[in-house]
């Protein structure tokens, strides 16, 4: 295959970094309100009608938007395998606490109302709240540990070995990470809400979606100061081929103190991630129970953008470093797939991306408009 | 089982790949029939279809969600438990995973919803679209998962690269047409068209014997019945073609299927039945017919097919080629950065190279294969044997589920054109009672095709003992009652629920009143000649 040529080895990983990002933040964009929701539903939803309500706001579209993450380890596995193994294996217990709580959300919305019993209905209903706060927790916890280093080596095979334990992962930083990821997806299930409903649950979304905003923005500070406080940052010392195999082991690295901050010295301009990151939650602050409720909603998007991003500039050209071994850090330049696979991936998603937004666009153009008591006493297909 | 990290991380990857597809031949095979019900009373405008569109696709759901609810598991549990798997062969394996999300899940996930709440917000073409959408989504979904495990059957396309020590892609035009891929994938989806037609038959077939809903559970088991046959039948002619790429490219599987110790001359005959012992390398109290296997597997007459023993002779070679191949490729990445490498490593790697995966065989006894003893590369040669009677039995029992369903559809088939589909209730019975055994051919089909890749995970490539991630037992233990405890919770929640839906039946289903009474009888007749 000649075509792959057309565009070069480095260009392409960092395509596929930016890809990576541009899952991720479709991730918490799409799915991020769904788990929002379910992390408010026991607060903003009193009765049960209430509560069905709220669950068939995201009823229709939770599958769909679920396919992110799905989407995000099948092209996390084709895009970056080593990432995927150090990760996925790293964060084992993680992980299964991520998906433990995410199994009970399908069948949650599923079959919650499917009987009638009170004791049943109540006990999906905190199913869905822990499907949504922990994954929300957990991913926020595990950035939180991606930021400090992870203590994973890589032999001379390639075999990976992870010598931390599921309690170092839960640290002060990470967990102040968790916190800024549960807030700002709770803010984002908020101004979802406020889209969808009407009447006190709409009233009592706004008031938690103020409270979420307020929470994010004070958090995403802290974590910006925790990170120049308390984290060392890491930085290539040896010279780089952008071009060179993926093997991670043929590099040198050094931490210190503040290295996660020179991209933003070296490219002033980088810092409108984090400023979005600030603008989001600070617009939906002011328009959350204003009639600008989609544009409230898109704040959301911002918010996700601003933050998310943030992270990924920062640690450029590091995806994961590693503090036991810092000379094995995952990179952009040294964790890729080969060339091919990189460029086929591209063009698959090239393909196939706009057809998704197109598809999910018009979908959701058809659910558009308020949940209602009455649309789920009278039909006899909501949840 | 021995309690050590290979074994508990094949047992964990058995139990929610053996558990998420319980539900996936459903999704597939249902979703199909929803898009035929669906069809129909489009085309002809008939509301009684609607209803059995809407009531069919209420059990749709409850599957469904299981089958989103622990196929997350499946994408994550490669990186999670297989990490030097995910590292190794990436780059190739990843691909139609990723693809499987855009091209697929997508589009049955983003669908899915409106199938359930768009029937009042859209128009019938509307909706109908969507409902296509759902079955086109998960049947590539199988295509994509199918092209992945295909190429872990018959690793085509990939090169090794000594740089980055992994599996990269050669040719993507391979990996996609591997023919053991789409072997796999029609068979596959065939089966998932057996199993959702007769479940639809086996509970048509309750409600006539209940008496209820007579007319909704004719025309389901006519479309039933006529889908279910095509499919059983497609099941097993591409049954038989795999059988058949099996010969070409995994040999040992063949043999092993047919419990065949010695080279038997062409063609060889097939054991119906017997008892293979993997200690003494013999089956006991064997049945042969003559000829029928040569005839299976070779297509003719004169080529043999090679039994165990003479499999296991022939690994020695490539074990000892493997090593040679282990040792040029550590010799060149021992070699400092920048410094050209020898000719004579280089030439050594590109003979020996592809048997590489071989010398990993004996990574279970020894941590440097280049010190391998005599008796433990016997020990590793006589690995590349699967479980023989584990093979045997799943084989046979799922080849009878197999003709059991031609026979089962078929006699639906021909009573539904007879109109005498609720003449004879012990047939009816029948048809309840078949209900569990497309699922355990399905399942079957599965550790057939699994156990009989051992010990490799990648076919000749990588061992599943090397595969592992690094991880401690007592982890292994946790996720693994994990699974089992939230899997079991479910499962019984899942069947009570399909339950109680199937009880409350299709009776009332559609919210459109008048509309929906039953049409006349004779309806059935025009639904018959359709």
């Amino acid at each position: 295959m000649i075509l792959h040529e057309l565009i070069d080895y480095p260009t392409l990983r960092v395509i596929w970094w930016v890809l990576l990002g541009v899952i991720l933040i479709g991730f918490a964009a799409m799915d991020g309100f769904d788990l929002g929701t379910g992390i408010l539903l026991p607060f903003v939803a009193r009765d049960d009608i209430e509560r069905r309500v709220v669950i068939n706001t995201v009823g229709p579209v939770w599958e769909g938007n679920q396919v992110w993450l799905i989407l995000g380890g099948g092209a996390i596995f084709a895009a970056w395998p080593q990432l995927y193994a150090v990760s996925f294996s790293g964060f084992y217990l993680a992980m299964f606490a991520i998906l433990f709580a995410l199994i009970l959300r399908p069948v949650g919305f599923k079959f919650r109302s499917k009987r009638e019993s009170a004791t049943w209905r109540s006990a999906w209903d905190w199913a869905l709240f822990i499907g949504g706060f922990v994954p929300a927790l957990i991913f926020g916890v595990a950035i939180g540990n991606t930021l400090q280093g992870v203590p994973f080596r890589i032999d001379n095979e390639m075999r990976i070995f992870y010598d931390g334990t599921f309690f170092g992962l839960l640290n002060p930083f990470a967990l102040l990470c968790g916190l800024v990821s549960v807030a700002m997806l709770t803010m984002h299930g908020a101004a979802w809400l406020a889209l969808k409903t009407q009447g006190p649950v709409r009233e009592r979304s706004v008031r938690y979606g103020r409270l979420a905003a307020i929470a994010t923005i004070v958090l995403f500070a802290l974590g910006g100061v925790g990170v120049w406080l308390l984290v060392n940052g890491y930085s290539i010392t040896s010279p780089i081929d952008p071009a060179g195999p993926s093997n991670p082991l043929l590099k040198e690295v050094a931490r210190s103190q503040h290295a996660w901050f020179a991209n933003y010295a070296a490219h002033p301009w980088t810092l409108i991630a984090p400023a979005l990151g600030f603008l989001g939650p600070l617009l939906v602050l002011v328009l959350i129970g204003s009639k600008r409720e989609i544009l409230t909603l898109l704040s959301g998007f911002v918010t996700m953008f601003g933050i998310i991003s943030t992270v990924g500039v920062s640690m450029f050209p590091f995806i994961l470093p590693s503090s036991e071994q810092p000379n094995a850090s995952l990179t952009v330049w040294d964790t890729s797939s080969s060339h091919v696979t990189l460029f086929i991936m591209l063009v698959t998603t090239v393909i196939f991306l706009p057809i998704i937004l197109a598809y999910t666009s018009w979908v959701y153009s058809i659910l558009r408009g308020k949940v209602t008591a009455r649309q789920i006493e009278g039909g006899g297909h909501a949840y | 089982m021995e309690l050590d990290i290979v074994s508990l991380s094949r047992f964990q990857f058995a139990l929610t790949a053996l558990y998420h597809f319980l539900f996936v031949p459903l999704t597939l095979g249902l979703s199909m029939l929803l898009a035929i019900m669906e069809t129909v009373y489009v085309m002809t405008g008939r509301p009684i279809w609607r209803q059995m569109t809407q009531f069919w696709g209420v059990l749709f759901g409850i599957n469904f969600v299981m089958g989103v609810a622990t196929g997350i598991v499946m994408e994550f549990q490669f990186g999670m438990n297989w990490s030097y798997y995910s590292h190794y062969v990436g780059d190739i394996f990843g691909a139609p995973l990723a693809i499987e999300g855009l091209m697929a899940f997508f589009l049955e996930a983003t669908f899915v919803g409106l199938f359930f709440f768009g029937w009042d917000r859209m128009s019938k073409v509307g909706h109908l679209i969507t409902t296509w959408a759902v079955a086109l989504g998960s049947n590539f979904s199988a295509l994509w998962i199918l092209i992945a495990n295909g190429w872990m059957q018959n690793p085509v396309g990939a090169v090794f690269n000594v740089q980055t020590m992994r599996m990269e892609i050669g040719s993507f035009f391979d990996v996609l047409f591997n023919p053991v891929a789409q072997a796999k994938f029609v068979h596959t989806v065939s089966a998932g068209y057996v199993t959702a037609s007769i479940f639809v038959l086996g509970v048509s077939a309750w409600y006539l014997l209940k008496g209820r809903a007579p007319e909704i559970a004719k025309r389901s088991m006519t479309v039933a019945a006529s889908f279910g046959l095509a499919a059983s039948l497609s099941v097993v002619v591409l049954g038989d073609e795999s059988g058949y790429l099996a010969n070409e490219h995994q040999k040992m599987k063949l043999a092993a299927m047919e419990a065949m110790w010695e080279t038997e001359p062409a063609p060889a005959g097939f054991t119906v039945f017997g008892f293979p012992d993997q200690k003494t390398r013999e089956t006991h109290f064997a049945i042969h017919i003559p000829m029928v296997m040569g005839l299976i597997a070779t297509r003719s007459l004169d080529t043999e097919i090679p039994g165990i023993k003479e499999l296991v002779d022939g690994t020695y070679g490539h074990i000892r080629r493997g090593i040679l191949a282990y040792d040029a490729l550590t010799q060149i990445r021992a070699l400092p950065r920048g410094e050209t490498v020898p000719e004579e490593l280089k030439a050594s790697f590109e003979d020996n190279g592809r048997w590489l995966g071989y010398a990993l065989l004996l990574k279970r006894y020894v941590d440097d294969p280049r010190l391998a003893t005599d008796e433990q590369i016997a020990k590793a040669a006589w690995d590349t044997v699967p479980n023989v009677p584990t093979m045997f039995w799943s084989f046979r029992i799922m080849v009878a589920l197999g003709f059991y369903f031609i026979l089962l559809t078929a006699t639906f088939f021909i009573l539904s054109a007879r109109h005498q589909l609720d003449r004879r209730r012990w047939l009816l019975r029948v048809a309840l009672f078949s209900i569990p055994l497309p699922w355990i051919a399905a399942e079957l089909g599965w550790i057939v095709a699994e156990v009989g890749r051992q010990p490799w995970s990648i076919e000749g490539i990588l061992p599943t003992a090397v595969a592992v991630s690094s991880l401690g037992v007592t982890t292994l233990l946790i996720t693994i009652a994990g699974f089992a405890l939230i899997y079991t919770v479910l499962i019984v929640i899942e069947v009570g629920l399909m339950l109680r839906a199937i009880r409350k039946g299709p009776e009332g289903m559609d919210d459109h009143g008048p509309e929906t009474a039953p049409a006349p009888s004779a309806s059935a007749t025009v639904v018959a000649a359709e």
